[in-house]
């Protein structure tokens, strides 16, 4: 009798969620720890092309990005534009860029600083010339064309 | 009410939002970041040399010139060529295996001569006085050795001449497109050289082998010794139809 009386006051105890913050902390801290702010929003259409030679670039604070690609406000029309940092720039601008990006390193890992170059695979190639043209003038000369790993 | 507060205790503050507070957190670090790491064809460009000091006359057996037009199609050494084609022709020029007249004449590296080698320019660098050329010297002294090292690895080898590259140009209507798939053929071509050298000396495969290992380092440095990327960004040309 008292057997019964038990079973239909407590039914099944309900799941305890005390630990569900510290599940959901811990997926916060491994995203917090594998993630990078992202920096730009980006003002271009990029498709990148594939390769299968890929390196991948180590050190993310030491890479500096440039996009080439057709705007994504239709508006500016379809030719490929360049954009530094957060806006569209000129090729003279890339000059006064590379010179501030420097600055903002430490001497000594100046030398190490990549440009990515992350360009539209179906942008010609007379802007990248010209960009990378304005690259070596401004000594800026390691650089990475962004490829997205294929096959 | 305060009896019943000192026989309860202090009253526990309530953690069930504790999740939802975590969740929000959660969200926007998902949001604002990115996970990706960028990856790509790693290039150096050549830094600009003043008009006057370009002299540095390159033998014509010594450039494998790829062309590519605004229609993506491929010139190469003058022929027109396939890309399924490319790498094979660019791994041909690197090793030049029937000792073709058109083709750079790969030098056989011995022990014997990296150490004469190193001899000579240590002594040319002790009777000269200024800075500079002391430099030069002792740049020349710095590859012999490496040279010398890449010997006692891999036992002698035959080298590419200092001067020899692959030139690169393209057409200002070429696509970039395109332009990443010649570099990456290009690029393969020497990857597989190196990878079939490394399993046949080290039998290790290279794209395993860790530069920050010391163990490993010296053998990626003599195996990149043999077969160098040497791949050049031509100064843009234009390329006219005739």
């Amino acid at each position: 009798m008292s057997r019964f009386k038990d079973k239909s006051g407590k039914g099944t105890p309900p799941i305890s969620t005390a630990s569900l913050p510290d599940i959901i902390f811990m997926l916060l801290f491994f995203f917090m720890v594998t993630t990078v702010m992202r920096e730009t929003d980006l003002l271009v259409k990029i498709t990148l092309p594939e390769a299968t030679q890929v390196t991948k670039l180590e050190d993310k604070a030491l890479v500096d990005y440039i996009y080439i690609g057709p705007p994504s406000d239709k508006a500016l029309g379809t030719e490929p534009l360049m954009q530094l940092n957060d806006q569209f720039a000129k090729l003279a601008e890339i000059d006064p860029w590379v010179k501030v990006n420097e600055e903002r390193r430490e001497e000594v890992l100046r030398p190490k600083i990549t440009r990515s170059l992350k360009v539209d695979k179906d942008t010609y190639m007379k802007i990248v010339t010209d960009v990378k043209q304005e690259l070596r003038k401004s000594n800026a000369l390691k650089i990475n064309y962004s490829a997205s790993q294929g096959r | 009410m305060l009896k019943k507060r000192k026989r309860g205790g202090v009253q526990e503050i309530n953690a069930g939002s504790m999740a939802d507070i975590a969740f929000l957190l959660l969200i926007f670090f998902l949001v604002t970041t990115t996970m990706d790491t960028d990856a790509g064809i790693l290039r150096l460009l050549p830094p600009i040399v003043p008009n006057d000091e370009q002299t540095d006359i390159v033998n014509q057996r010594d450039v494998y010139i790829v062309l590519i037009n605004d229609a993506d199609q491929l010139l190469v050494e003058g022929g027109p060529m396939e890309i399924t084609d490319l790498r094979k022709g660019a791994k041909e020029f690197m090793t030049n295996p029937d000792n073709s007249v058109d083709l750079p004449e790969r030098r056989k590296v011995t022990a014997a001569l990296c150490q004469q080698k190193i001899a000579e320019n240590k002594g040319f660098k002790a009777s000269s006085t200024d800075e500079q050329s002391k430099q030069s010297y002792q740049d020349a002294v710095n590859t012999w050795e490496d040279k010398l090292e890449a010997v006692r690895l891999i036992g002698d080898y035959s080298e590419l001449p200092p001067n020899a590259l692959i030139s690169l140009q393209t057409g200002s209507k070429t696509s970039y497109d395109m332009y990443v798939r010649v570099q990456n053929e290009l690029e393969a071509g020497i990857a597989e050289l190196r990878a079939e050298l490394c399993k046949e000396k080290f039998d290790r495969i290279f794209t395993e082998l860790d530069d920050k290992n010391d163990d490993d380092k010296p053998l990626i440095k003599a195996v990149r010794l043999v077969y160098p990327q040497r791949i050049s960004e031509a100064e843009p040309v234009e390329i006219t139809k005739k």
